[in-house]
């Protein structure tokens, strides 16, 4: 039986009496009179609850390093889900929003929040509705605003529209986006935004997914919680017959994903497979049975990142699909460091020009060495993130590579991406 | 040149925040909901309704791709063409919406019906190959479907 999937397809679980019918808020009432901030963080300490954002650093800790008695602190929520083939936050938001409203008020309780923005990318015009939506009941219903359940807890919660940014997902680009700037990275270490985050105060920033698990931790407890998985949400996408996102315990592996998905489309055999969203290092056939949780991916030197499981049969161009991915992170980059800005565009140059058949012998190991430059050079994890589907490219499917070059492949043409306001053909 | 409510609703908006500028976006959005873009007039006037330099609004709005500086059609289509719609059938559904609109991504129908926009994943891959089209989310595509759903806009 599923966990934070289990009523995102009832149709009135967006509305608050469907919600509190199946138990919602439960947790929010135990915990306000029942627990203490300090144990409600307590307890999703004991989950080993781990930020499904992408990092995947742990949640307590995460939240352990902000300064208990700072007079002003705040909680942000990373709505900004972007991350390539990526579609979790996006279900929950839209099919269960109270479940992350709950989670949003357990969390500000546990730290001492009293003012929650939720940073939700432009693109979830439905998501934005509903949040909304569920946000207003649950002031009207007492679960924000003043006072909340009778006790002198009190929350406000503003849900703030992105306007198309990849990089506002990486945590400190988003607070600068929150404060009406650029999304451009700040610098950490070594003022991490615990400490020192949205308008230079102590903030909490969690991933939607994270937060929609502390209302099941906190009601059913920590060692429930492990023992259902703990439950994980992979995305799953790309040519299986049922993409879709999928709840299973930590660990799950490519193969079982597959077939929940309902297996490949058309028959077809595993080529390759992002473990982790674009930014992980794409997997092959041989590591279908690799389960797919921190420890066992980072030793393949890829990682679980936001579990989007990207899957590609036999057919696929490998090259073409590292160029778009190398294309998308040119296009993304904010421009801040060199290594970044520079770097997306020469790589996405060279494998262009291997895929239109103008490559060169020695452009692999320029990608090799472009690959090297970039890796812990980069400000961010954006840049950071081109060398591990390079380096898979040259490391497992080096004679895709190689047959272009050699022009044994039929060159492919990759569309011009034009910039809104290029003249209208023939005017 | 916004109307009076939308001058009110950025107040408002102002109001939400304990520092002005991050109303910035929010406001930004308010005046493209009103006027299709944001055109040089309407930065000018988002910087003094929230009391900011022009040049500060003018490089914020210029960083994020759904804040229009440039004009739009009567509609938005967005068209995701990243690797999960790529592997979907994406381009093929791009190149037969840019064929039946004669134009390429990027750019307006010359009747001002239409902007084509390539995008990047918008998070639904389950229904990859998908679409956006103003605030509303379409998907999986087939070319037909997507040729279709283009002709129709008003």
């Amino acid at each position: 039986m599923t966990v934070l999937l289990r009523h995102v397809r009832e149709p009135d679980q967006k509305d608050l009496d469907g919600y509190v019918r199946r138990g919602g808020y439960e947790a929010l009432r135990r915990a306000l009179r029942e627990l203490s901030p300090e144990q409600v963080a307590e307890l999703v300490d004991r989950s080993q609850l781990r930020g499904r954002g992408g990092a995947g650093f742990p949640t307590g800790r995460k939240w352990s390093f902000v300064p208990k008695h700072a007079p002003v602190k705040y909680l942000v929520v990373n709505a900004d889900e972007g991350e390539p083939g990526t579609f979790k936050d996006r279900t929950l938001i839209e099919g269960d929003p109270h479940l992350l409203v709950e989670g949003i008020a357990l969390a500000a309780y546990a730290n001492g929040v009293r003012t929650a923005y939720v940073y939700l990318r432009r693109e979830f015009y439905e998501g934005r509705r509903r949040l909304e939506r569920a946000v207003a009941q649950a002031y009207e219903a007492g679960f924000l605003g003043e006072g909340i359940l009778g006790t002198d807890f009190s929350l406000d919660v503003v849900v703030h529209p992105g306007a198309g940014a990849y990089i506002a997902g990486e945590e400190t680009a988003l607070l600068e986006s929150l404060e009406g700037k650029r999304a451009m990275p700040r610098l950490k270490p070594p003022y991490f935004p615990a400490v020192m985050g949205l308008y230079n105060q102590p903030t909490v920033l969690n991933n939607v997914e994270t937060l929609c698990c502390v209302p099941w931790i906190v009601r059913e407890g920590p060692e429930w919680w492990i023992a259902q998985g703990p439950p994980q949400l992979y995305s799953v996408s790309g040519h299986v017959n049922r993409p879709q996102v999928v709840e299973a315990p930590l660990g799950t592996t490519a193969r079982e994903l597959i077939e929940r998905a309902g297996g490949m489309r058309g028959g077809r055999k595993v080529k390759a497979f992002y473990p982790g969203g674009t930014s992980s290092r794409p997997l092959t056939a041989q590591h279908l049975d690799v389960p797919l949780r921190h420890e066992d991916l980072a030793k393949l030197g890829s990682m679980l990142g936001s579990s989007a499981v990207i899957v590609m049969d036999e057919t696929t161009d490998m090259v073409r699909v590292i160029a778009r991915v190398c294309e998308f992170y040119r296009d993304e980059s904010c421009g801040k460091c060199t290594p970044c800005r520079e770097g997306t565009v020469w790589v996405t140059q060279i494998l262009e020009r291997i895929l239109h058949g103008r490559g060169r012998p020695e452009d692999l190991d320029l990608l090799d060495s472009l690959a090297r430059n970039m890796t812990g050079t980069c400000f961010c994890p954006l840049g950071e993130s081109v060398p591990p589907s390079l380096r898979a490219g040259l490391e497992d499917f080096r004679d895709e590579f190689e047959a272009y070059i050699r022009g044994a492949r039929e060159p492919v043409e990759m569309p011009v991406r034009l910039r809104l306001g290029a003249p209208a053909p023939g005017g | 040149m916004l109307s009076e409510r939308a001058q009110s609703d950025i107040r408002a908006l102002r109001a939400r925040y304990p520092v002005a500028q991050s109303a910035l976006l929010p406001a930004l959005l308010r005046a493209q909901e009103e006027l299709g873009w944001v055109p040089p007039e309407a930065l000018a006037e988002v910087a003094r309704l929230l009391d900011l330099p022009v040049e500060v609004v003018a490089e914020v709005a210029s960083f994020y791709t759904l804040i229009f500086t440039e004009p739009v059609g009567r509609h938005v289509v967005q068209l995701c063409t990243n690797v999960s719609c790529l592997l979907s059938g994406a381009e093929e559904v791009r190149r037969r919406v840019e064929e039946r609109l004669g134009i390429r991504a990027g750019q307006t129908t010359p009747d001002g019906r239409v902007t084509l926009l390539a995008v990047e994943c918008l998070a639904a891959c389950d229904e990859a190959p998908c679409a956006i089209v103003d605030e509303q989310r379409y998907g999986p595509l087939t070319p037909e479907a997507a040729v279709r759903l283009v002709e129709e806009l008003p």
